[in-house]
């Protein structure tokens, strides 16, 4: 198609501006702020070329907060896959009410990550909490767990919470694949004498590893940025129990106003986020 | 070749009942696992403090009624309402004015190429809090923060890069001999975009809208790091019921259902593009 050069790239251009204006040009800034010596409690800044990130690299804090980041990322993901999985293959069939149920089970992915974790601030209350009342059915006598300030349940608690929030993705997804499978490729597997976990394990799982990759990556890369969740159950505690990376950047630049510090942080989440998306990016690019 | 798929030798009766009691069977247990929180949230609003502050507390309400949604109308908490509506509704018009046409452009005359595609696109991935923490200091300069053009901008910014990449999917699939016969007929490349390619990609231009609109009304950490009173946005509205010492669990659960019933409903007009919408495109 024939088109000036002025129409093409003036097409472009308003949102590049935009890009540029509100994206780029605060990450250059935020890039030059990790180079200062800037305290909000103190007047003055001045350059001090990489000593926020020397000093930042030696922050144990910073350290157990990406430890926590990666642990519910890698526990999180995991669960999700297997129920959606589990989900997506049990509804893959030509189940009757299939279209009507499946927007319902979709609702979680549709919620406000705050509006979801605050609710569920009131599901795992001790006290008032159906939670632990559901419990006390279960076992018979009182249950008074204190989920989300006991060490031993909190990172359960948020990770179910998590986990019940976006397994509708993982399942909508992998859905998507399974009904792509044709039926006689299942035919061939059983005339081939497999039975039905065989031909599940040894055929549909391999062809849908595609999907369930770029799944994975897009839930994981969206898990390490996990923000609201926390910050409405646990609020990073018990003490910095549950500090998640975002989080601890957060208190650092707006309850301690430590700008040049807080910015060489944010950059070594920004350069850890970049090459995790490139992985993503070139699996994106590969279909 | 129409040959019927034929059921493979496991569907044989008894096995074909078995498979569909353990469908039925998870999908009972899924729906109560992904429902029953959000039942129970949203009964919050209109059950009484005695019934939702009593251990163990009550289920079902022994006399429903609104008075937390009076509540939130009272203590202008529903104010937030007409803020998220205005700055998501906006940023979502902005996001689509200035995507659209780029994405068109990129579509058809491959402007910029694959890689450019794939650069727009990782803007979208980067971390929040690595943009809004330097966004805050540049707001303050020009006194931004609490405003709302101050959080349309940024959320416009923030799902152009979306809105570029879904919609350069949705242009591609539209057959290029459509407009090309339009452009023989002497139209010119912005004619032909404004009147054949957008209305062709419309039902994609609604599910994209409908994508940017409920991730910019969700958002809660842009929001609040730049509102401060004047412009509080539904989510940070919600924050402020669970302060250390006090709770407002009917109000929250009032606001909830506000939060989420217009997401939900939107949610339901685009079902069909929902995994593609989700997926930035990789599954259609």
């Amino acid at each position: 198609m024939n088109v000036t050069r002025l129409s093409k790239y003036g097409l472009v251009a308003p949102s590049i501006a935009l890009i540029v204006s509100l994206t780029i040009f605060p990450v250059l800034y935020l890039l030059w702020i990790s180079f200062l010596d800037w305290d909000l409690q103190r007047a003055g800044r001045q350059f001090i070329g990489l000593a926020n990130y020397v000093h930042g690299l030696q922050d144990r804090r910073m350290w157990e907060a990406l430890g926590h980041t990666l642990f519910i990322v890698v526990v999180a993901v995991a669960a999700e896959l297997v129920l959606g999985l589990v989900l997506a293959e049990a509804l893959a069939g030509p189940l009757p009410a299939k279209k009507v149920i499946i927007p319902f089970l979709i609702l979680p992915v549709i919620m406000s990550p705050i509006v979801a974790g605050y609710g569920w601030r009131m599901l795992w209350d001790t006290q008032y909490g159906p939670i632990n009342q559901l419990l006390g059915w279960l076992v018979g006598h009182p249950v008074t767990l204190v989920w989300l300030i006991n060490s031993k349940t909190v990172y359960f608690s948020l990770i179910v919470t998590e986990v019940w929030q976006w397994t509708p993705f993982m399942f909508l997804v992998l859905l998507a694949g399974l009904v792509a499978i044709s039926p006689e490729i299942h035919e061939a597997a059983a005339i081939d004498g497999a039975g039905r976990w065989q031909s599940f394990w040894h055929v549909t799982v391999p062809l849908i590893r595609p999907l369930m990759l770029i799944a994975v990556l897009i839930r994981a890369l969206d898990v390490f940025k996990i923000f609201d969740t926390v910050f409405s159950l646990t609020f990073g505690g018990p003490g910095t129990f549950t500090e998640t990376i975002t989080l601890y950047v957060y208190l650092l630049g707006f309850r301690n106003f430590r700008l040049g510090y807080t910015a060489a942080m944010a950059v070594i989440v920004l350069i850890l986020i970049s090459l995790a998306t490139t992985v993503l990016l070139r699996r994106l690019s590969d279909e | 070749m129409t040959t019927l798929p034929t059921a493979p030798p496991w569907t044989k009766r008894a096995a074909f009942v078995r498979r569909y009691a353990l469908a039925y069977l998870v999908l009972a247990v899924a729906f109560v696992f992904f429902l029953f929180p959000i039942a129970w949230i949203f009964g919050m609003a209109v059950k009484q403090p005695a019934e939702y502050f009593s251990s163990p507390p009550v289920w079902i309400p022994r006399a429903p009624d609104l008075g937390h949604f009076r509540q939130l109308v009272l203590n202008r908490s529903i104010n937030s309402l007409a803020n998220s509506l205005v700055i998501a509704g906006s940023a979502t018009v902005l996001a689509l004015l200035v995507g659209c046409p780029a994405a068109y452009s990129m579509a058809r005359f491959n402007t910029g190429g694959r890689n450019f595609a794939f650069w727009v696109l990782s803007q979208r991935m980067l971390p929040p809090i690595a943009i809004v923490f330097p966004v805050f200091l540049l707001f303050r300069i020009v006194g931004w923060v609490d405003t709302y053009q101050g959080l349309t901008l940024l959320y416009a910014a923030f799902n152009t890069p979306y809105v570029i990449w879904m919609m350069r999917g949705y242009f591609r699939d539209i057959p290029v001999e459509v407009e090309e016969s339009a452009l023989v007929d002497g139209a010119s490349t912005l004619r032909v975009f404004w009147s054949i390619s957008l209305p062709l990609a419309a039902a994609g231009l609604i599910a994209t809208a409908v994508f940017t609109f409920i991730f910019s009304w969700n958002e809660f950490l842009f929001a609040v790091v730049l509102t401060r009173a004047r412009v509080v946005t539904v989510p940070v509205a919600m924050s402020g019921y669970f302060g250390s010492q006090s709770s407002f669990w009917g109000e929250a659960g009032a606001l909830s259902v506000i939060a989420s019933a217009p997401v939900f409903v939107l949610s339901l007009l685009v079902q069909r593009y929902l995994t593609r919408g989700l997926t930035l495109g990789a599954v259609k």
